[in-house]
């Protein structure tokens, strides 16, 4: 049983780190409890969806700043969703980097927009390797006979 | 049926979520409440449907405002409606000043990103009961079934 309480306790203090780092916040949190027997993969099912979301709308960010003339209301528009979904799962440093994110949009800042796409960019990965990380324990944990402990 | 605060009661009862049409005529059960949410976005509708299966109500999706409207058109009825601001094709406030005007007088909530009180007001202007920002928690839910329990 040994192995199964190790991997509890790594599972424990990883995701405390996540929250102590800022890259989760209290809505993580809330997600995690709304997981019950009849939907075990919830947190894994709204994750992905935000993996998904968030490719697209990068992927749709760097087309329209890399236009002649930058439709900024659409850049905007983009970031705003963004903004959404990162803190509907509590990934709370993609949220905050999307806040100054809509003020180069308002200030019609192309400059300013790239700057903060590359950094959304880099901490959207960052905090995608982490929850993959975190997935990856659960289900080892789970694999070795354990229970994912709440927080 | 009534909502203690904090009753761990309310975690075993089962959402069952029928197929049953409003009106359908099961005297021996209480009839359940029927929440409506309208978000374009799939996160946050998948969030708010959890959130929702909780308690037994059953739930129903409308992916803008004018699925909303059309949904209550065709003789859907919603004791409590969770109204996305922003959203394609009709938006919430839009979609809410329809619904006023067909003559739906259930609680409509406003659920929305933008919070900024004047933001806030404006869309309370369409004739919402409320609005809060999103994503709901379950405290906020639980505290909108009590409502609705109450006026009924």
């Amino acid at each position: 049983m040994d192995g199964v309480v190790q991997l509890q306790k790594q599972l424990v203090d990883y995701t405390a780190s996540l929250f102590h780092e800022g890259f989760l916040d209290e809505q993580f949190n809330q997600l995690q409890q709304l997981q019950d027997e009849s939907n075990p993969d919830f947190v894994v099912e709204v994750v992905s969806l935000f993996f998904e979301d968030s490719e697209r709308l990068l992927n749709e960010l760097g087309k329209t700043l890399e236009q002649k003339t930058v439709d900024f209301k659409k850049v905007d528009a983009h970031v705003h969703q963004l903004k959404g979904s990162s803190s509907s799962i509590g990934a709370q440093r993609v949220q905050k980097l999307c806040i100054a994110f809509r003020n180069c949009c308002e200030e019609l800042n192309t400059e300013g927009c790239l700057k903060c796409l590359q950094q959304v960019k880099h901490e959207y990965s960052l905090v995608k390797n982490k929850l993959e990380t975190l997935f990856k324990l659960e289900q080892q944990t789970i694999a070795a006979g354990g229970s994912i402990p709440t927080l | 049926m009534v909502f203690e605060k904090g009753a761990s009661s309310l975690k075993s009862v089962k959402a069952i979520e029928t197929g049953k049409v409003a009106g359908t005529n099961n005297l021996a059960t209480e009839r359940k409440f029927s929440v409506l949410v309208v978000d374009d976005d799939a996160i946050i509708r998948k969030i708010h449907s959890k959130l929702l299966s909780k308690f037994p109500v059953e739930i129903q999706v409308a992916v803008n405002g004018k699925e909303a409207v059309d949904l209550y058109r065709s003789g859907a009825f919603f004791d409590l409606v969770l109204m996305d601001m922003e959203m394609p094709i009709m938006n919430g406030f839009e979609a809410t000043k329809e619904l006023r005007a067909l003559g739906l007088k259930s609680l409509i909530v406003g659920v929305t990103a933008r919070s900024s009180d004047s933001e806030k007001k404006a869309f309370m202007e369409a004739g919402l009961n409320d609005c809060h920002a999103k994503p709901l928690t379950s405290e906020m839910v639980k505290s909108l079934l009590q409502e609705l329990n109450k006026n009924n």
